[in-house]
């Protein structure tokens, strides 16, 4: 061990040190060996650490002080939406009445539970242009793969099983092609034109009769509203394919444009991104899935609906692809969402997203005379930025991003979309104040400046983390994957 | 307006919109064609105040039967179990709940660690070699399984035990749909798989034989037997395991698993109404780069400082795209770090002190309802679930039993046809004695 390491938690271990205090055993007790076969019967004890109360708080405290979330400091990381996540979702989602509900209790004593999810479906319908909305994928990327299975049971009902092939654009999100895979589905790349939109001819060469969906989001990885999107509806809706609306960047566009009226068949939304569920360190998330009417009986069971004034969970759906996850969804997370949007109301969310969108806006300007601008047009509410000028001076867009640690910032995502080289992307979000953005643009500036003049201090960056760059083909070549005792 | 989330002045928009060039915000939209801008607001309700609104969502809240309230003997895979108070607290450090995904190691160590730790401590409740950084849940963790299994094989039809949870047999059903597996059920017999129905399907056809131990009856599965009867058709062991019975059960890796896969959490994590939970996902050596999921690994930075950082990533979405293993991108982190806090408090005495504890309070109870003259159905070896005959629907005897506070078992009639009127109750170490005795007094008239 170096003496800087963190210990972990199982070097801190001792044997007799106990922190726990499980209720007392008030009932006779029985032989274990009379209850469970010998081979049965655990010997080898696991090694779980051995501490105390405190112990366990301090190591988890030090680790947390090795971290870097939203409350430590600004993280504009391109399409991760990360804003502030407001402390009353947390309070909401901690009431005995929410976080202690037991999934399989009678319905009859889960109405409060089932009327917060149904009012969060009639809100996330009306903010979406849908007609129907399921609360049950755990995550993003399990929507894009619930919603493409819709899509694939909605061709197959109609007799139309040729239709095997998804198309995503090559700025898309890695997630699409893998959902289209694991949905069954072969993936399609259309291009990008020299305006960082869909190419409308490409897309015209690559839809056809085995077209079963179009993923596309809107605005587009690169922060642009793809202008075309009634014409690109009309391509693949003539084609018999669906067009399916990937909500990773609804921030953008809350009472601007609702992905229903722009023609989209289904949308999955980011609970845990638009709509603050707190990203947690990559998760929980909640992915609901919006559809139009056509695709409704193929939807996840049980749907929750409204019968009379009871809320009851529909089991009765012949037509459905069955279950997507044990349950109905991420409820703590959609009890955190629902509270975001009762905080914020019509009204608010409209300035959410103007507010998204003139911070994007005002970073890129400001910017743009330091860094290459590849889509010089009004963005939405994140930008990309490419660091060719500043890779001619030995300076990689990698450097710049551990630069940036040293300023106290989360460096924006880097290298994607894969259609930008050495691409930045930023996303400031509306929840940060001017003098919030300033100072990052302003260190932005000093990182471009070194480039020029000294170009060491960014390439030898970060300097001032608990720990320096690691060495990630050491890792993979040879993988440790768990502490040995 | 002003909103307290929404810290740009009317001053700042000026001097923001003069920076662009534009004199209206609504001119950063005029891309969106005429004819799909939507114009005004959308038809929700109000914003609320803070005080108001938690006014409204605490009396909303109080409209449902908690746990905390009532006595619960509801388990079938989702329990109440105690949960030190040391879990919220390190879950409360917003420095942990406000992060991304750690891709930035520099400032992300404390994640990457917790992860460390966790993935370290699956392997050592489950007796396996690698253990990912979480999945959504148990259910989706299996049929992750189930597609691994298939692809590592390149054979297209699972087996699937009829005591696998019945809403987990469903999620694997619909991701085999996706990739065109084909999925046999295996029917029970006596509470556990009927091997010999096992045997009779068993041929080089067969991916993986998915089972669950301890069984959605409680059961425990003959293990030996299945791994000798799975792994001599050369198809992969495939276990769902509560992982605090592994406290004190033989763990699925001794039995020579090749995937073990489950949910977390009976360790530290709220029932919260079916989720969030925790998937865990655990495989042998061979498997390694075959995982879905996020991994942790342990490496140095140029120092020789030890780090952590994600690793093996190849096998991911953003780098595989259509070729990933799987599609998965946002795990549970979160609730992984809950389970890592609890597994920590519990450490190796307590995590055998607790499921010790639930195996004899659920005999206690058990020997309370013959006592009363119920029949058990598939009596056997179990961990902390049994399953009674009552002489009337579960569901009305629930009704009943709500109101005097109490929170009954499973009704197995809603997935077996033929176990109407049959009870899935569970008894956690929570429940006292004095709890258990005024169930098995009030569901006196119930036996069959």
């Amino acid at each position: 061990m170096h003496k800087e390491d963190q210990a972990l938690i199982f070097e801190l271990s001792t044997s007799g040190r106990v922190g726990y205090s499980l209720p007392e055993m008030d009932i006779p007790e029985v032989n274990i060996d009379d209850l469970i076969p010998t081979d049965y019967i655990r010997t080898a004890e696991p090694n779980l650490p051995e501490v105390s109360e405190l112990d366990i708080m301090r190591h988890y405290t030090a680790l947390s002080r090795r971290n870097h979330g939203v409350d430590s400091g600004f993280y504009p990381l391109g399409s991760c939406t990360m804003k502030y996540n407001p402390k009353i979702n947390e309070n909401v989602a901690r009431f005995a009445g929410f976080a202690h509900l037991h999934p399989l209790q009678d319905e009859s004593s889960v109405q409060g539970a089932l009327e917060l999810m149904y009012d969060l479906q009639e809100h996330l319908i009306e903010i979406t242009g849908m007609d129907e909305v399921t609360l049950q994928p755990a995550a993003g990327a399990h929507g894009e793969w619930t919603g493409l299975m819709l899509i694939r049971a909605y061709h197959e009902a109609n007799g139309d099983t040729k239709r095997t092939k998804v198309i995503v654009p090559d700025s898309a999100h890695g997630t699409n092609p893998a959902s289209a895979t694991v949905a069954g589905f072969e993936t399609i790349t259309v291009k990008s034109d020299e305006n960082g939109l869909v190419d409308l001819d490409d897309l015209r060469n690559v839809v056809g009769e085995d077209t079963a969906a179009l993923m596309l989001t809107n605005p587009n990885t690169l922060g642009l509203f793809e202008e075309n999107i009634l014409e690109m509806a009309s391509i693949v809706h003539e084609a018999g394919g669906k067009l399916y609306y990937d909500g990773a960047n609804l921030n953008a566009v809350l009472s601007k444009a609702r992905p229903g009226d722009m023609g989209f068949d289904v949308v999955h939304l980011n609970l845990h991104k638009t709509f603050t569920g707190p990203h947690g360190g990559g998760g929980p998330g909640s992915g609901p899935v919006g559809v139009k009417k056509d695709l409704i009986p193929f939807l996840p069971k049980p749907v929750v609906t409204k019968k009379d004034r009871e809320f009851v969970l529909d089991y009765d759906r012949p037509q459905s692809i069955g279950r997507v996850k044990p349950y109905y969804g991420n409820f703590g997370i959609n009890v955190r969402a629902y509270t975001y949007i009762r905080t914020m109301g019509p009204d608010g969310l409209k300035a959410v997203t103007e507010y998204a969108v003139l911070n994007a806006n005002y970073m890129m300007r400001r910017l743009q005379p330091y860094f290459d601008l590849p889509f010089d047009r009004h963005c939405k509410h994140e930008f990309v930025l490419s660091g060719k000028r500043q890779k001619k001076l030995g300076v990689r867009t990698l450097d710049i991003a551990k630069r940036l640690l040293d300023f106290g910032y989360h460096p924006p995502t880097i290298y994607f979309p894969l259609n930008v080289e050495e691409c930045i992307m930023i996303e400031p979000t509306e929840t940060e104040s001017k003098e919030t953005l300033d100072a990052f643009i302003e260190a932005m500036i000093q990182i471009a400046k070194e480039a020029e003049e000294n170009p060491e201090i960014v390439q030898e960056a970060p300097h001032t983390t608990v720990i320096g760059r690691l060495d990630e083909t050491t890792a993979a070549r040879k993988p440790i994957l768990r502490y040995q005792v | 307006m002003k909103h307290r989330y929404l810290p740009m002045t009317e001053t700042d928009k000026k001097a923001m919109l003069e920076q662009i060039g534009i004199s209206d915000v609504q001119e950063l939209f005029n891309d969106i064609p005429e004819s799909v801008q939507f114009k005004g607001e959308y038809n929700i309700k109000k914003a609320k105040s803070e005080t108001a609104l938690l006014k409204e969502l605490t009396l909303l809240a109080a409209k449902n039967a908690d746990l905390r309230s009532h006595t619960s003997f509801l388990g079938a895979g989702v329990y109440d179990h105690y949960m030190p108070v040391i879990v919220d607290h390190v879950l409360s450090r917003s420095e942990f709940y406000t992060a991304y995904t750690p891709y930035q190691p520099e400032i992300s160590q404390g994640e990457l660690q917790a992860i460390f730790e966790f993935q370290t401590m699956i392997c050592e409740l489950t007796g396996m070699d690698v253990a990912n950084s979480s999945m959504y849940d148990g259910g989706t963790a299996l049929a992750e399984a189930a597609m691994l299994s298939s692809g590592h094989t390149k054979r297209k039809k699972v087996l699937l035990s009829s005591t696998v949870h019945p809403e987990t047999k469903e999620v694997v059903k619909a991701y085999a749909k996706g990739q065109y597996v084909e999925v046999v059920e295996i029917p029970y017999r006596d509470g556990v798989t009927d091997l010999d129905a096992l045997k009779s399907e068993m041929d080089d056809t067969i991916a993986a034989v998915i089972v669950q131990y301890p069984n959605f009856f409680g059961r425990i599965e003959p293990m030996k037997e299945l791994e000798e009867i799975i792994h001599s058709g050369k198809a992969m062991f495939v276990v769902s395991s509560n992982p605090l019975s592994l406290g004190a059960l033989t763990p699925p890796g001794a039995f020579g698993a090749d995937i073990v896969a489950g949910d977390a959490q009976p360790f530290g994590i709220p029932t919260s109404f079916g989720g969030p939970h925790c998937g865990y996902f655990a495989v042998t050596n061979k498997l390694v780069r075959k995982i879905p999921g996020r991994l942790v690994g342990q490496t140095k930075d140029d120092q020789g400082r030890r780090g952590f950082v994600l690793t093996l990533q190849a096998r991911e979405q953003h780098i595989r795209r259509d070729k990933a293993t799987s599609n998965i991108c946002s795990n549970q982190a979160l609730n992984a770090l809950a389970a890592s806090v609890a597994m920590t408090a519990l450490g190796k005495k307590g995590v055998r002190e607790m499921a010790v504890s639930n195996i004899q309070k659920a005999h206690y109870a058990k020997q309370a309802f013959k006592n009363k003259g119920f029949t058990v159905a598939f009596d056997g070896p179990s961990f902390n679930e049994f399953v009674v005959e009552l002489n009337q629907p579960v569901k009305e005897v629930n009704q009943q039993l709500l109101k005097e506070g109490i929170i009954g078992g499973y009704d197995l009639g809603r997935d077996y046809p033929q176990l109407k009127n049959h009870m899935l109750v569970a008894v956690t170490e929570l429940r006292t004695k004095e709890e258990i005795d005024l169930f098995v007094d009030r569901m006196g008239d119930y036996h069959a």
